[in-house]
């Protein structure tokens, strides 16, 4: 009996949770440019979360750095830092707000926001080099991928 | 604010080996025995820019991709400059007139390609190749404008360019030509699309530096047009900015619009000094 109520408890809980994902308007930083709390309010999946990272229409993360763990992807960018051992200096928080906007963390930071849908400059509709409606933008990764990401950069510990 | 700073200055000095990693290489270019000036001094209108030397793309390729255009047999961009000259003597239009019978041979217009784009007094109006290219056809020959991009005006505009190789590009950017500077600049350096991206965090911040496969250069355009073994055919300046734009995941401007004109104008500035060498080949 007290098993059930547990489960149903947290059926609830999740259910809830991902109904109500923080949207990209709605997203707090902190001073230092870190985010609290998980977007989707669940925990990441670092499998998935190195998919995003080797993706092109993606993350496409490696475009700009290199990370070891991620080799089977070639070509692996140099404009950014590698991310080898990310996880010995930052936390999950100041990744996800790296990740969901560095600019708020790295002023005028050539690395894109991932998780922001206004304020730019003739925005197009994805890679066609049409025009989109502010409006109809999507972020380019979702809330989860975002923790899916952070999640996965959390295992790159150093030696 | 300095805490900010001081991060963003560690993140980079931990990856510093790896950040430098990239460059220009050291090799010489000379295309059929001719050598071109592909790494010269900055002009003094790019002393803001931090860049002291201004690169031909060629020196951020591949062994082989150079190779080709070193020699005009291996160069494939050489096949549209022979349907070019075909094109120069073709009689066309309701004045039946051909290039030729104005211009005598395609040599006559050596050190064109050199300082376009260039201000018409005439028309009151700043014109790539490709617009004079048009205006001759239309108004000298009765013929039909080419379109802008197309197979043939690319070729015309090859033709025209290898009259002038080796010659150092010298574009005007003061009188008239000022407004239309500034205007390529204030685009130059617009972070647009939802990657909030400009040419110069590309091509001035990360030359040298590889974006995924690709080796970032300083985005001159002396090499212009360039054939493109991806696209196996010759590509126009303004085709070239609107892909740039549409990684970005932006909307581009269109190949002809003002907008690319003024940005031409200011690009081919940032490669006075340069030898013109086109069509030259990229991957
Ligand atoms: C267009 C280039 C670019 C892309 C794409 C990019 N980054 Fe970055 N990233 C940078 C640069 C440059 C920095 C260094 C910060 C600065 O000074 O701007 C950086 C910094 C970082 C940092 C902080 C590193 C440190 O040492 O503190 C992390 C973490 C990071 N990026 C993760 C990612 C992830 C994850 C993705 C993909 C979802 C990504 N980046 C995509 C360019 C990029
Ligand atoms: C996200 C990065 C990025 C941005 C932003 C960008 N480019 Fe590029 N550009 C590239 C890459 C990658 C290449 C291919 C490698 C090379 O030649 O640099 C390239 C190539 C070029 C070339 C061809 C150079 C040659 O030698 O053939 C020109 C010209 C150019 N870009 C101009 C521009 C202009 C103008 C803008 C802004 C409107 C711009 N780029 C924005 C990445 C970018
Ligand atoms: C009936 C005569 C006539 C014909 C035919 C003609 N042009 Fe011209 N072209 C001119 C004149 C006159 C000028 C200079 C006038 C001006 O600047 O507008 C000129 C200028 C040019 C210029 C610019 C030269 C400079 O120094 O700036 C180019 C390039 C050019 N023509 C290419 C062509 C091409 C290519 C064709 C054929 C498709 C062609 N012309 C056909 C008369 C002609």
């Amino acid at each position: 009996m007290k098993l059930t109520g547990i489960s149903a408890a947290v059926v609830i809980f999740a259910t809830a949770a991902i109904a109500n994902p923080i949207t990209p308007g709605e997203v707090q930083f902190d001073e230092y440019g870190a985010i609290q709390a998980s977007l989707s309010g669940s925990d990441g999946d670092a499998a998935s979360g190195a998919k995003i990272m080797t993706s092109r229409g993606k993350g496409n993360c490696v475009a700009c750095h290199a990370v070891t763990a991620l080799n089977d992807a070639p070509f692996h960018g140099e404009v950014g830092p590698t991310l080898d051992g990310i996880a010995d200096y930052r936390s999950a928080e100041e990744l996800r707000g790296i990740i969901a906007n560095a600019k708020m963390t790295f002023e005028g930071s050539v690395m894109p926001a991932f998780y922001k849908t206004s304020g730019f400059i003739r925005p197009g509709d994805g890679y066609t080099g049409k025009g989109a409606k502010e409006e109809d933008l999507t972020p380019i990764l979702t809330a989860q991928e975002i923790e899916d990401v952070v999640a996965f950069l959390m295992t790159l510990k150093g030696s | 604010m300095k805490y900010k700073a001081l991060t963003a200055f560690a993140a980079l000095a931990i990856s510093a080996p790896m950040v430098f990693a990239g460059g220009a290489d050291d090799d010489t270019l000379s295309i059929d025995g001719q050598e071109m000036i592909s790494k010269t001094a900055a002009p003094a209108h790019m002393a803001e820019t931090g860049i002291d030397t201004i690169m031909s793309g060629w020196h951020f390729r591949e062994d082989d991709t150079q190779a080709m255009q070193m020699d005009t047999f291996d160069n494939p961009g050489m096949i549209a400059v022979d349907q070019a000259t075909d094109a120069w003597n073709t009689v066309d239009g309701t004045a039946e007139k051909s290039c030729a019978s104005c211009h005598e041979g395609p040599e006559s217009l050596a050190g064109v390609r050199a300082v376009y784009p260039k201000w018409n007094a005439d028309a009151g109006e700043m014109r790539t190749l490709a617009m004079q290219i048009n205006n001759c056809r239309t108004e000298q020959m009765g013929a039909e404008a080419y379109k802008y991009d197309k197979a043939e005006m690319t070729a015309m505009e090859a033709l025209i360019t290898v009259q002038s190789r080796g010659m150092p590009v010298d574009v005007a950017i003061d009188g008239p030509a000022a407004e239309y500077y500034e205007k390529g600049k204030e685009i130059y350096y617009t972070r647009y699309g939802q990657l909030e991206l400009s040419c110069a965090n590309c091509h001035e911040d990360n030359y040298g530096n590889y974006i995924r496969a690709d080796h970032l250069s300083q985005g001159q355009i002396n090499g212009f047009p360039t054939y493109r073994l991806k696209n196996a055919g010759l590509v126009q300046t303004h085709n070239r900015f609107r892909g740039c734009i549409r990684d970005t995941r932006a909307e581009t401007y269109a190949v002809g619009s003002p907008e690319f004109v003024a940005l031409e104008l200011y690009v081919a500035s940032r490669g006075n000094g340069l030898s013109v060498e086109g069509p030259s080949v990229r991957q």
